[in-house]
């Protein structure tokens, strides 16, 4: 297990390290430089020099990446000029708010795709198989925005029952009115356990193809025992690398749930940010969720190993 | 044609849902290219005294703010999508196949690092990775193209390394080796013709993921620019239009992307099941 657990650290500081380098090359990927892209395009030659020599643009290429990478490494994630204040700090302000979002969504929609794959799984190709296929398969392709506009159109405005708008203030302030976080989550959630439900099910009816299975059926087991003492642990424990494997799809997701609902978290600030073209703050959020979404996979695999018994043991073994 | 293609297209044929996804597929294409030859519309004038009517004669899906007959906008619309989806997949999954390919069939230490790297890309979620293109260049529809290419080639690559890593030892590949021919040769005549099926399914879902990502690109204010008309900046008036009550701005253009995009998913779940060799049950 110890091994294991290095080596996959290993990789994934591996990855880290390629994320950031792949981070800095889009810094220098910007238009005219990182200088002209921040100062605009009126800065005199002498105004672009000063900043290159200030901030360090004008060393050799590796040392800057390591003076940008120290940077990071202590927080430092630049400076927005447009909104006059350091990315940590704006970053410090949105995350939780996001980290709130995704998990709260990310939980109820594993909460209720569990059930529904099992469901699905265990009646295969009868009514309510097709009936949640249906929905699921539709849910799965629709657009993320164009569900929370329906969402809104049918719960805040036809019926009021709901407010259109996301709470402000800090995740606590947030919970307090939690009438605004119902929409924002349900579309989060929706999308998610259209895409988690579809996986439950093929696992499940995997699983259930399987001698064990049929052994179990011949020693007269009740169905609904087979299938939660046997087949649910292991249907279930790939869902956790599902869980992390998409962990980028239900990062972007969250972007555009706060874009819809003005979610004042991270991926609302990226989206702000791309449309004034405040490259600091667009480069820190992406270099920050990437580095989110490594962590995420890691603890995923980890997570996996643990609840597999094989792997445990196989790993225990080494 | 071989037995096998004989027997794939069969099999296709014989799944009900794969045939209705496909024909949904063909009438949307055709409402949006040749749509436009029945209904004819003036799409880049605006008239604000037209703006906003509701569905009714002369305009059976109403107007936008700017006056513009909505039927024909979805037709016209529609065209950008399409062509975009399906270009930007396909120079993803070249892009991916060869990338894959070569890193697979060289194996060892190359395969690692190309390995790592796409590990790394692919730990940017792509939402924000676009976005950020998006933000750098004026989108254009064909800067737009490659963001989107750009940014979905890695699962291709993966896709294709992993069948590479496994044909580079098959005897038929060897012999090339051992004839003296090089790794393009192995890689473009032998490697990647045996993973067409892979490539072709998830060259079919890409069409979808990228049919998505432009519209919600164009949603979130970053698509190509107006008068260029798409189905995901139609509904870029977002909540505004929704509390004014004008629906028919909201519902038409989602319901139209929402269609295509499960016709497309359904002839991709069509072509997995006929291609794949367990498909027998």
């Amino acid at each position: 297990m110890g091994l294991f657990l290095l080596r996959r650290i290993g990789q994934a500081l591996v990855v880290l390290l390629l994320v950031s380098a792949v981070v800095f090359a889009l810094l220098h990927f910007l238009p005219g430089g990182p200088a002209r892209a921040i100062l605009g395009p009126r800065a005199t030659p002498q105004a672009i020099a000063e900043f290159n020599h200030v901030n360090g643009y004008d060393l050799a290429l590796p040392q800057q990446y390591v003076r940008w990478l120290g940077n990071a490494l202590h927080g430092d994630l630049g400076f927005s000029y447009k909104r006059n204040s350091p990315v940590s700090t704006l970053l410090k302000a949105t995350v939780p708010r996001t980290l709130l979002l995704v998990g709260l969504g990310t939980l109820i929609a594993v909460l209720i795709a569990i059930p529904i794959g099992v469901i699905q799984a265990t009646r295969r190709n009868r009514a309510v198989d097709h009936v949640l296929t249906t929905i699921t398969f539709t849910l799965y392709s629709m657009p993320g925005f164009w569900l929370g506009l329906i969402l809104i159109e049918v719960f805040a405005i036809r019926l009021g029952w709901l407010p259109p708008d996301a709470p402000t203030g800090s995740p606590a302030e947030m919970l307090q009115h939690p009438a605004g976080l119902v929409l924002p989550i349900a579309t989060l959630s929706l999308v998610t356990i259209a895409s988690f439900s579809r996986y439950v099910r093929a696992s499940t009816v995997e699983q259930l193809e399987q001698d064990y299975v049929r052994t179990a059926r011949a020693k007269g087991l009740q169905s609904g025992a087979i299938v939660r003492r046997h087949v649910l642990r292991n249907a279930l424990s790939p869902v956790v690398t599902l869980l992390g494997l998409s962990l980028p799809w239900i990062l972007g997701g969250s972007l555009v749930v706060e874009a819809v609902f003005n979610f004042p978290g991270t991926g609302f600030l990226f989206w702000n940010a791309a449309q004034a073209q405040d490259y600091p703050v667009l480069l820190g959020i992406v270099l920050v969720v990437s580095i989110g979404t490594v962590i995420g996979s890691l603890l995923a695999d980890l997570g996996y190993a643990l609840l597999d018994p094989r792997v445990r043991d196989q790993l225990g073994a080494k | 044609m071989s037995t096998r293609t004989r027997d794939a297209i069969r099999a296709f044929a014989d799944n009900r849902l794969a045939v209705i996804g496909f024909v949904v597929l063909v009438l949307v294409t055709l409402f949006c290219f040749l749509g436009p030859l029945f209904w004819q519309t003036d799409q880049v004038h605006t008239s604000l005294m037209d703006a906003f009517l509701p569905p009714g004669p002369g305009h059976p899906l109403g107007t936008d703010d700017l006056g513009r007959d909505v039927l024909g906008r979805l037709m016209v619309g529609g065209r950008i999508s399409l062509i975009v989806g399906l270009l930007a997949a396909i120079i993803a999954t070249t892009i991916g196949a060869l990338y894959g390919a070569l890193s697979g069939y060289a194996g060892g230490a190359v395969d690692s690092v190309l390995m790592r790297l796409v590990d790394a890309v692919i730990s940017i979620p792509t939402l924000f990775l676009i976005l950020f293109v998006a933000a750098l260049a004026a989108p254009t529809v064909t800067t737009l193209i490659l963001a989107i290419a750009l940014t979905s080639w890695l699962v291709p690559a993966r896709l294709v390394r992993g069948e590479a890593l496994t044909l580079r030892n098959l005897d038929f590949v060897r012999m090339v080796r051992v004839l003296g021919g090089g790794p393009g040769r192995a890689v473009t005549r032998h490697v990647l013709p045996n993973t067409i099926s892979t490539l072709a399914v998830n060259a079919t879902f890409q069409v979808a993921d990228a049919i998505l990502i432009i519209a919600t690109l164009s949603f979130l204010g970053l698509g190509p620019r107006p008068p260029a008309a798409n189905w995901g900046g139609m509904l870029s008036g977002g909540l505004d239009t929704l509390y004014s009550g004008y629906w028919w701005l909201i519902y038409p253009a989602g319901l139209l992307i929402v269609i295509t995009v499960v016709a497309i998913n359904l002839v991709g779940d069509g072509l997995r099941d006929a291609l794949s060799p367990r498909s027998a049950r």
